[in-house]
């Protein structure tokens, strides 16, 4: 088949559109696709998941928002427009300057913003016990406010023996700090 | 350092022709792992010097590791489109390594089941590639390639978002683990729609035979999560062969709808499809996959006189058309393909014993 616009060339792209329940078929080829605006199809799309991102980030900040001027990376010097056009991001230390935005767009698509998987062996270790302890605060916090206070004891206790594993288990060492 | 493609070509992808766990139905499992380097730029933002230290990095420690050894890094500029293809096709490279632009990198085991890919969206993509349905085996493959890289290499990592990656979405534990799955019962039936709506419903991402915007040929999909922040690996995997364990119980129901209301029409397509792939003088990749797909469901069914599944589907992957060429050791236009895969076909099913 040969292109519906140029007659020229073999048709590689072929455009189905669906308006109003009726179908409309487009066979074009390829140079023709991109002068059409077909042109991120061609050179193999963003990923339907990348759009999500630009969609959702979009929707929460629109560009030119107040929000987001001047947000900007203090490492690769990524800005939140400069986010918004290709939904990447430059470095890692963009995910602590665009912290606050980017929170909001994970919440979203993973439905948490806090990750607990797997990490690195050199900091495994380290990065799982505090990932318990700072459970576990979440933890006693939550039983506070229900006024579960055996609960809160018991929480506080385990919180105490992971923070100083050679303190007795009923935390006879630490005795002295006050009972919330 | 040239890409051993004769032997490639020769022995076949070897992870794909082993035997696996529900081959007949799912072709094959993969998981990728995204991560970065520290203090690097991710590669849609770095400076060249900033890629070539990434490229340096990563062969100085596959050099240490006794797997793999020196000279393991092909560098993608130094490869002809026609390669870049190859690589395509096998699942080893993505369309985002292979597309233009220097600098980028990959390495492989010689079986061809564990890769990495150096410089696409992230530093590194660690992939891991088994036949039919192993989630478990394939992620403590690429999880140990992992920790051996890592044991080397200083990840970007942050405690609240774990494994940085240049797209939010991979954010986390940065795996994807797929499965590509052969669904010809449900599409027969009509019935494919509704399952894979349900599927996406309980957040899993479907796609085409070649992954991200690819389209759907011969009724084969690609299932895999989409949520990598906030969930164990374990039990992404878990909730994912939940999953397909489902979608192939409502293949299994629509295989049997078939049988019951339409055994011969169906033996008839699928028997005038394995005719075709014998004595067709003119193939083309789309039509050879559709006939493939037509015949694996056919050795599902256990009918009479089906090739082994293994040649079937070795097929499927060496039909495709950069691999045809290279067999033919040049390029080769559409007519002289379509000729060339209609022989190479014929040749395959022939040695696999099943002469009509």
């Amino acid at each position: 088949m040969k292109c519906q616009q140029c007659s020229a060339a073999e048709a590689t792209v072929h455009i189905k559109t669906i308006k109003n329940d009726k179908v409309t078929e487009l066979h074009l080829c390829e140079g023709c696709a991109k002068e059409r605006g077909f042109h991120s199809m061609v050179t193999q799309g963003k990923s339907s998941l990348a759009n999500q991102i630009i969609w959702m980030a979009e929707k929460l900040y629109p560009a030119g928002s107040e929000a987001i001027s001047g947000v900007q990376c203090s490492h690769c010097g990524l800005t939140y427009s400069d986010f918004l056009s290709t939904g990447r991001l430059g470095c890692e230390v963009c995910y602590r300057d665009f912290e606050k935005q980017l929170k909001q767009i994970l919440r979203k698509i993973h439905g948490s913003v806090r990750h607990t998987g797997k990490a690195p062996g050199k900091e495994g270790d380290q990065f799982e016990r505090r990932r318990m302890i700072q459970k576990l605060h979440e933890d006693l916090e939550r039983a506070i406010e229900r006024e579960e206070y055996e609960l809160a004891a018991e929480i506080r206790d385990r919180i105490r023996n992971i923070e100083t594993p050679e303190a007795a288990p009923n935390g006879a060492g630490a005795g002295g700090r006050d009972q919330g | 350092m040239t890409l051993p493609v004769a032997d490639m070509l020769q022995g076949g992808a070897k992870w794909f022709a082993e035997r696996g766990p529900l081959q007949d139905r799912i072709l094959s499992t993969r998981i990728r792992l995204a991560r970065n380097l520290r203090q690097l730029r991710f590669p849609p933002r770095a400076l060249p010097e900033e890629l070539n230290a990434v490229l340096h990095r990563v062969e100085n420690t596959l050099t240490h590791l006794d797997e793999w050894g020196p000279d393991r890094l092909f560098p993608m500029e130094r490869l002809s489109p026609l390669e870049r293809q190859f690589l395509l096709e096998r699942h080893l490279a993505s369309h985002d390594l292979t597309g233009d632009g220097g600098q980028r990198g990959l390495a492989f085991s010689p079986d061809e089941g564990l890769g990495l890919l150096v410089n696409e969206e992230d530093h590194l993509r660690v992939q891991a590639l088994r036949p039919g349905l192993q989630l478990d085996e394939c992620y403590s493959i690429a999880n140990h390639f992992d920790d051996q890289l890592e044991a080397e290499l200083e990840y970007a990592f942050s405690e609240d978002f774990g494994y940085l990656t240049a797209c939010p979405t991979n954010v986390g534990t940065g795996m994807r683990a797929s499965v590509l799955i052969h669904l010809p019962a449900l599409v027969l039936t009509k019935r494919i729609k509704k399952v894979l709506a349900s599927v996406q419903q309980v957040g899993l991402a479907v796609r085409g035979f070649y992954g991200e915007g690819s389209d759907v040929h011969g009724n084969f999909f690609q299932i895999s999560n989409q949520m990598t922040l906030g969930e164990r690996e374990s039990q992404t995997l878990l909730n994912l062969e939940r999953v397909i364990h489902q979608v192939l119980e409502h293949e299994d129901q629509a295989r049997d709808l078939l049988l019951r209301d339409a055994r011969m029409q169906i033996e008839d397509k699928i028997q005038r499809a394995l005719g075709t792939l014998y004595h067709a003088r003119l193939l083309t990749a789309e039509e050879t996959i559709a006939l493939v797909s037509a015949v694996r469901l056919g050795i599902t069914l256990e009918l009479e006189e089906m090739p082994p599944i293994q040649a079937i589907n070795e097929i499927l992957l060496e039909a495709q058309p950069a691999h045809v060429q290279l067999r033919e050791g040049r390029e080769l236009d559409a007519q002289e393909r379509n000729v060339a895969r209609a022989r190479y076909v014929r040749r395959q099913l022939a040695s696999a014993g099943a002469v009509r």
